[in-house]
């Protein structure tokens, strides 16, 4: 009876932890207010990020991009079935960016990016009906990047650089659906790791038929974070040899940023008018499953289905020079959930979203700009599940409705000279 | 362009505002639920131990807090229900003092001992719940251990019973009227499992009081009489009907449906047990002499005989059997036993057989089988055996007869469930006449008994410790087991109402606790 109690306590306890459709689009609040495009847009230096070849055709010699978003998500889930219910309170994520890029020669130009894609923080009640999959998490993927920019012609550039990513990640939830301690509370697992450092590239191109249109491509690495004797720590375990998992071990996990092409063309018309489309492919079907191997002999290895597919998603912007002083700014796009069927798990719960932008950049003196943009993320509430969480060796959906959405306002300041 | 600043600042307004993402149809709002022609405004359970959230032989915070009626009043939340409140006890450990005293063991949780194998023990600690200073009700939980159907009319109840005498509105207050003074829109009623259930944990030591119509004159281990029961069941549905409140009975679930009176095997006795296979031929060699004695009585099927091959029945008292002790005596004396031997053997096996199928082996009696009875021991000896002749005849189950209390022979099996049957008819009866929602638990509980009932994790069974249903009291159901409880009675409350109170998952309320001391 002591090895069936021990499996029927432990199978459950190390069921899930991952990250999923973390991607985070808030590169540049130039390219933001345009529906995220510009990997065929020649403005300010965001092109770091989205299209390092492009810089070579920046006008100025200097220029310097920096910004920071407030990230306002809501994420609400409820079971009509039980009437469980649940409104995440996560903490207002400030993504950041740099960017400086200098014109060495009318060929060459040099720069450096420093920027977030990827990240996730999204915080639930402890204890609330899917705690047994997330209370909690905090994923975060920084990003630097050295860039050269090599202009072939007039018409022709190519660019890129190697990129340093450096990375944390906490995350808790609660060992299974009841397991408690004898005061009544739920055990749980914290794992963190800090400093995960891991390298990668990006390269682009840009070609410019007319003067009026510009065609982009670029493509970045994909990342695996490898995460190394990170930290687990075990919560209200029952003190008994039926559940023998120790107050901490360590854990190696890995952690993909997939790889990720963007297509995509600007065209300039009616003299102060810009239309940009980029289409980005995700490649997200690296992301299979996490699997988390714990150095403790007594907490067993966990292995969890993920099977994200590749995703792409559509943008749309366009830009008005309104005065000498003032650009006004709008977009759009469609962002095609990686989650696939009964994997939709409730730390990153996304499903398609339709997004909405609107920008401006404000001139102020001849060198500085002052950028502001807003993104309106809208989710249709969606019933799905996640069916890859098992007890007992029994699948146990975790399903209900969800709705989510984001408000994003974010400002930023642009240097040339 | 001013405008489109404005417009800027306004979504940025409203991004920081309303942030909250909204539902077409929250869950959370008046009127997703409803509760039909039932008000669930304020909700007042009444009952026993169950009622309580007694588990694990103990009451403590956390079994209170699954209690069945609290799981439900939290489903009644979402359609008008009120605050339910309930007298919580001090901590987890469950003991319960009187003036500093202990007077209620600390419940059990799941140890493993030393040899690796997991089993109830009793928590260590000392408890702090005192009856003289727990706050005084009412609560919405008027669930009181150890109540009786008559006990809840009874006034002045609380001086016999600590656990209504903690919170108690007065020294002079009955369970009913404490219940009704909170004016409920809604009660529940499951009350009766003690007028059989003591009677049956105590392995029928208690006395039948069918016919005996004054239970003030009953034991605390005796059945009710169904006629009693029905009319104090009536008085009580009367009373929390009185203001016109609706609500819901349950009915009493069979005996035999609980781990208490299903684990022990009436066949626990194997061959192939080291301390007891060696025995068996002298054991045998001895009963022959005895078995003889019975084939002459006439009543061979009493005859003793232990299995070399297969797990045999455990010897039992079965007081459903004519006593032969004197007859036994004296056929032993003329096979030429001496007297005073005789007259022992005739006493220990004058009502003795061995057990069959029929026999359900209470879950106390696990720790007694096949140990030494001490104080047969000593009763034996004052007969003038030495210590060693005592022992041997002192081997609970395998020498000396299982003692009542930890055996239901089928006579008293009949007698609990002619009791149950007939207070099961009363409820139904009582159920119907005043329109309100009646829970059969017996057969809800009977399936949980008999194959089990899926769940999204599994099958819940009630198979002691992995079932899932029960405590480790093998009598109380776990939080699992109260929330497949709660669930059938939200079931009747929704078909007689016509209410759409939603279900809980039983699957995200625990079962046994696991810890060491």
């Amino acid at each position: 009876m002591k090895k069936m109690l021990l499996l029927a306590v432990v199978s459950l306890a190390t069921a899930v932890m991952y990250a999923g459709g973390y991607r985070v689009s808030l590169q540049g609040q130039k390219s933001l207010a345009m529906g995220h495009t510009g990997v065929a847009v020649v403005n300010s230096s965001e092109l770091v990020f989205f299209n390092p070849a492009g810089l070579v055709y920046l006008e100025n010699k200097l220029n310097v991009s920096a910004g920071v978003s407030g990230v306002f998500s809501n994420v609400s889930y409820q079971n009509e079935a039980t009437g469980a219910s649940a409104i995440t309170d996560s903490p207002v994520g400030t993504p950041l960016y740099f960017y400086a890029s200098y014109k060495a020669t009318d060929w060459l130009a040099l720069g450096v990016g420093v920027y977030t894609p990827y990240g996730s923080s999204v915080e639930y009640a402890d204890d609330w009906a899917g705690s047994h999959l997330v209370n909690n998490i905090d994923l975060k993927a920084i990003y630097i990047q050295p860039t050269v920019s090599l202009k072939i012609n007039d018409k022709f550039s190519v660019g890129g650089g190697p990129i340093f990513v450096t990375g944390s990640v906490n995350f808790n939830r609660n060992l299974n659906r009841t397991l408690s301690d004898i005061d009544g509370n739920r055990s749980e697992v914290t794992v963190e790791a800090k400093g995960v450092n891991a390298t990668g590239w990006t390269a682009s191109a840009m070609f410019n038929p007319t003067d009026k249109l510009r065609i982009g491509a670029t493509y970045r690495s994909e990342i695996i974070m490898e995460a190394r004797d990170g930290d687990a720590t075990f919560e209200n375990v029952p003190n008994s040899p039926l559940t023998p998992f120790p107050a901490t071990t360590t854990f190696h996990a890995d952690l993909p940023l997939p790889a990720e092409m963007t297509v995509g063309l600007s065209y300039e018309f009616c003299d102060k008018w810009l239309f940009a489309f980029d289409l980005n492919r995700t490649f997200w079907d690296v992301y299979e499953s996490l699997d988390i191997d714990f150095a403790s002999e007594s907490v067993p290895d966990s292995k969890n289905a993920r099977n994200y597919k590749n995703s792409s998603i559509y943008r749309f912007g366009l830009q008005y020079e309104a005065t000498k002083m003032f650009t006004l700014r709008g977009g759009y796009y469609f962002d095609e959930s990686p989650v696939q069927a009964g994997r939709f798990a409730p730390e990153t719960p996304r499903n398609d979203s339709s997004n909405f932008t609107a920008g401006l950049t404000v001139n102020v003196g001849k060198n500085l700009q002052i950028d502001a943009s807003f993104l309106y993320s809208y989710f249709k509430e969606v019933e799905a599940s996640y069916d890859a969480y098992y007890e007992n060796g029994n699948a146990v959906p975790f399903g209900g409705r969800y709705k989510t959405n984001a408000f994003v306002p974010g400002l930023g300041l642009t240097y040339r000279m | 362009m001013k405008n489109t600043i404005k417009l800027m600042i306004g979504l940025a307004t409203v991004g920081l505002v309303s942030c909250d993402a909204e539902f077409d149809n929250p869950v959370t709002e008046a009127g997703f639920y409803t509760s039909g022609t039932a008000d669930f405004t304020r909700y007042v359970a009444v009952g026993n131990s169950l009622t309580a959230g007694y588990a694990d032989g103990a009451l403590y915070i956390t079994g209170q807090e699954n209690s069945y009626p609290n799981i439900m009043a939290q489903q009644f939340a979402l359609a008008g229900g009120g605050e339910f409140t309930q007298p919580l006890m001090d901590d987890n450990l469950g003991g319960l003092l009187l003036n500093g005293t202990q007077v209620f063991n600390n419940r059990f949780v799941l140890s493993v001992d030393e040899n690796g194998n997991p089993g109830p023990v009793l928590l260590e600690g000392t408890p702090t719940t005192d009856v003289a200073t727990s706050a005084a009700g009412p609560f919405n939980n008027m669930g009181v251990p150890g109540a009786k159907s008559f006990h809840l009319a009874a006034p002045g109840y609380g001086s016999a019973n600590p656990w209504f005498g903690r919170f108690q509105t007065s020294q002079s207050a009955s369970i009913i009227a404490d219940a009704t003074s909170m004016n409920p829109t809604f009660f529940s009623l499951w009350i009766g499992n003690n007028d059989i259930l003591s009677y049956a944990t105590s392995g029928g030591i208690g006395v039948d009081q069918t016919g005996n119509l004054n239970p003030a004159t009953y034991g605390p281990n005796d059945i009710t009489d169904p006629n009693v029961f029905a009319a104090t069941y009536s008085g009580l549905v009367d009373a929390l009907t009185a203001n016109g409140s609706k609500g819901a009975v349950v009915n009493i679930p069979d005996v035999t449906s609980i781990p208490f009176f299903t684990t022990v095997p009436y066949a626990p006795l194997s061959p192939l047990n080291p301390a007891f296979g060696p025995q068996i031929p002298a054991l045998n060699a001895t009963y022959a002499q005895l078995n003889a004695a019975f084939a002459f009585l006439g009543v061979p099927e009493r005859s003793i005989v232990f299995s070399q091959t297969a797990a045999s029945g455990v010897v039992v008292h079965d007081e459903g059997l004519e006593d032969l002790s004197t007859a036994l005596t004296q056929v032993l004396i003329g096979g030429g036993l001496d007297p005073g031997t005789a007259t022992i053997y005739g006493m220990q096996y004058g009502q003795a057989r061995q057990a069959n199928a029929g026999d359900l082996l209470v879950l106390t009696s696990s720790s007694a089988i096949a140990t030494v009875d001490t104080d047969r021991v000593a009763e034996l000896m004052s007969f003038g055996l030495t210590q060693a002749q005592a022992g041997q005849l002192s081997v609970v189950g395998v020498t000396y007869p299982m003692p009542d209390q930890y055996v239901l022979v089928p006579v008293e099996q009949e007698a609990i469930s002619t009791a149950a049957t007939a207070y099961n008819a009363a409820i139904e009866g009582i159920a119907a006449s005043k329109g309100l929602a009646f829970v059969d638990a017996k057969s809800r509980l009977g399936q949980v008994a008999n194959g089990g009932v899926g769940y999204d994790g599994g099958v819940l069974t009630s198979q002691f410790v992995t079932g899932g249903a029960f405590s480790l009291d093998g009598v109380h159901p776990s939080p699992r087991g109260y929330a497949f409880t709660a669930n059938a009675i939200i079931d009747a409350i929704n078909e007689t109402y016509e209410a759409t109170i939603p279900k809980v998952a039983i699957g995200n309320y625990g079962t046994v606790t696991a810890t060491n001391n």
